[in-house]
């Protein structure tokens, strides 16, 4: 069984939300509001419940090092968002029913017939992806289209890219792919690409990573982000602690108080 | 806006280390996390479910020293009623709630929301069996029951703050060794104050709502405070604390505390979800 991964080369982007319009036609989501944001060309705003794929339209002031030449034009880049599918997921481990589940594909899934929205997932997932459909109940996020990759077929969002920027494939494979983009790039004297991807975190790695130009914080990508799994021993043992001291503290202050009585 | 100085400073920045962060390391005004979706059902269960908890713990030692046998009855009903409460306040929190029993069809330590389901189940059963033992008088069962209600109940003052503490959410995963002492001796202030306010006057009540006063006193530790925080953690310390010291003969001074401190109580498990709520649209 192969391990898939999305690999997201945002220099290929032409923000064309293809895959947006791919994923909500494909999966059924419905609209979650018709806003003007005034964020650039978004109006999506981010991922949420109803939004699985978001591409994100970041613009620079006239900079040395982003490819603007004109001080009067600002430089444009799309990046096409997406639920990281971590290695270690935060909303997975969370999930109170079992719900949320990884996939024979390496994904992370939130089977419908099982959430009963405890909304958990929402507050433990160190990306902000996962969110609860007032009107549903349940929690929602990019299912990776496993009923696709059941069927042998790459997601929606992948198959609709025109230009490529989303590339869907074998984990390892795609990570030898974007190494090979990064040293072209950087060939090209484009030395601000890079590839997010934070292996060396909690998260352990991801199943969606991408290829941005400069600080990767622009595309709200921390860059240190923590799977809340590792807080639990500290957790615990406090509250071991303050289970101690309150049996404790009563035992005593009773005993005590025969002793007036 | 954009002038020569910066354009320097750009270049000397992209010379020294090879490119420029720009100005903006965050997406538009789009916070990372998303914010917590409870309502106000989930503070009132960690009010009602801890008070009820640790009730239980009160109840087993005031049983085994000797206490007054209406503190000890009291106190078993406090627990065994808050979890008849916290069942549906949780429930009603849940965005499919016809679906709460899904929460039992696994268990798993590492999802403290799993763990706490699996206590409140342990602690409904419990205080359940000690209450009705207690009614239909069997006092050995009624005191076995108890000791498990009671071990249950610590779980439910505490777990709560691992809950929230082994979270994404900033303000909340800043404070994970400090959330579950913090609600720990809430719940104990708000049972020990429902008991006062029931009429029961053993020492050992006034030693524990000073106690908790001192601590709550102490422990206002969180930087950005909104005003349900600030005004939870007046009416949870030095309220109470001046009530308790200063007015130690007074029986209403006494009541006025375990008033402040019941509503205190309260106040600082909405406060700490707010502060959430808060924290998550800073990211």
């Amino acid at each position: 069984m192969t391990t898939t991964a999305f690999f997201t080369d945002s220099t290929l982007c032409i923000g064309c939300k293809a895959c947006e319009v791919a994923c909500k036609e494909w999966n059924g989501v419905p609209d979650d509001g018709f806003r003007f944001t005034g964020m650039s060309y978004d109006n999506t705003r981010s991922l949420g419940h109803s939004t699985w794929r978001h591409v994100k339209f970041v613009e620079h002031e006239p900079a040395i090092g982003h490819g603007g030449n004109s001080p009067s034009h600002m430089t444009w880049q799309f990046s096409s968002d997406v639920c990281k599918h971590c290695e270690h997921a935060g909303c997975l481990e969370a999930c109170p029913t079992g719900s949320i589940v990884r996939t024979e594909f390496g994904g992370v899934y939130i089977q419908p017939d099982i959430c009963n929205g405890c909304g958990y997932c929402v507050v433990t997932c160190p990306f902000g992806v996962v969110d609860r459909r007032p009107d549903d109940g349940r929690a929602f996020k990019c299912t990776f289209c496993y009923d696709r990759q059941k069927d042998g077929l790459q997601p929606a969002c992948a198959k609709a890219c025109p230009t490529g920027s989303i590339m869907f494939g074998d984990l390892e494979e795609l990570q030898r792919a974007a190494d090979d983009r990064i040293a072209k790039l950087h060939g090209l004297g484009m030395t601000d690409a890079n590839i997010w991807n934070p292996t060396d975190t909690s998260v352990g790695g991801t199943h969606a990573f991408f290829l941005v130009r400069g600080d990767a914080r622009q595309y709200n990508l921390p860059s240190q982000p923590r799977v809340p799994t590792t807080l639990l021993r500290e957790g615990w043992t406090a509250a071991a602690a303050a289970a101690g001291a309150l049996a404790l503290g009563s035992l005593f202050a009773f005993a005590l108080g025969k002793r007036k009585r | 806006m954009i002038d020569e100085r910066r354009l320097d400073e750009l270049r000397e920045e992209a010379a020294r280390t090879g490119s420029v962060a720009g100005a903006l390391l965050r997406y538009y005004d789009v916070p990372l996390l998303k914010p917590p979706v409870w309502t106000w059902e989930v503070p009132a269960y960690f009010f009602v479910g801890g008070a009820a908890g640790v009730s239980a713990m009160l109840a087993v030692a005031a049983r085994t020293t000797g206490a007054d046998p209406r503190l000890v009855k009291d106190a078993r009903w406090m627990a065994a009623i808050g979890a008849v409460i916290s069942g549906p306040l949780l429930i009603a929190d849940l965005g499919r709630p016809e679906r709460f029993l899904n929460m039992l069809r696994v268990f798993k330590p590492q999802s403290p929301m799993s763990v706490g389901a699996w206590i409140l189940t342990a602690f409904g059963t419990f205080s359940a069996a000690t209450a009705g033992a207690d009614l239909l008088r069997f006092p050995r069962v009624a005191d076995i029951a108890g000791i498990l209600s009671a071990a249950s109940g610590l779980g439910m003052a505490t777990y709560t703050g691992v809950l929230l503490g082994a979270t994404a959410i900033p303000a909340w995963a800043e404070h994970v060794s400090l959330l579950p002492f913090h609600f720990g001796a809430s719940a104990l202030g708000a049972a020990v104050s429902v008991l006062q306010l029931r009429g029961h006057d053993d020492s050992a009540l006034t030693a524990l709502g000073i106690g908790v006063a001192v601590f709550e006193t102490v422990a206002a530790v969180s930087t950005e405070k909104s005003i349900t925080m600030k005004a939870a953690e007046l009416l949870s310390g030095p309220v109470p604390l001046a009530l308790r010291i200063l007015g130690m003969k007074s029986k209403r001074a006494k009541r006025a505390a375990a008033a402040a401190t019941l509503l205190g109580s309260l106040l600082t498990r909405l406060a700490w979800v707010e502060e959430g709520k808060t924290s998550a649209e800073k990211t």
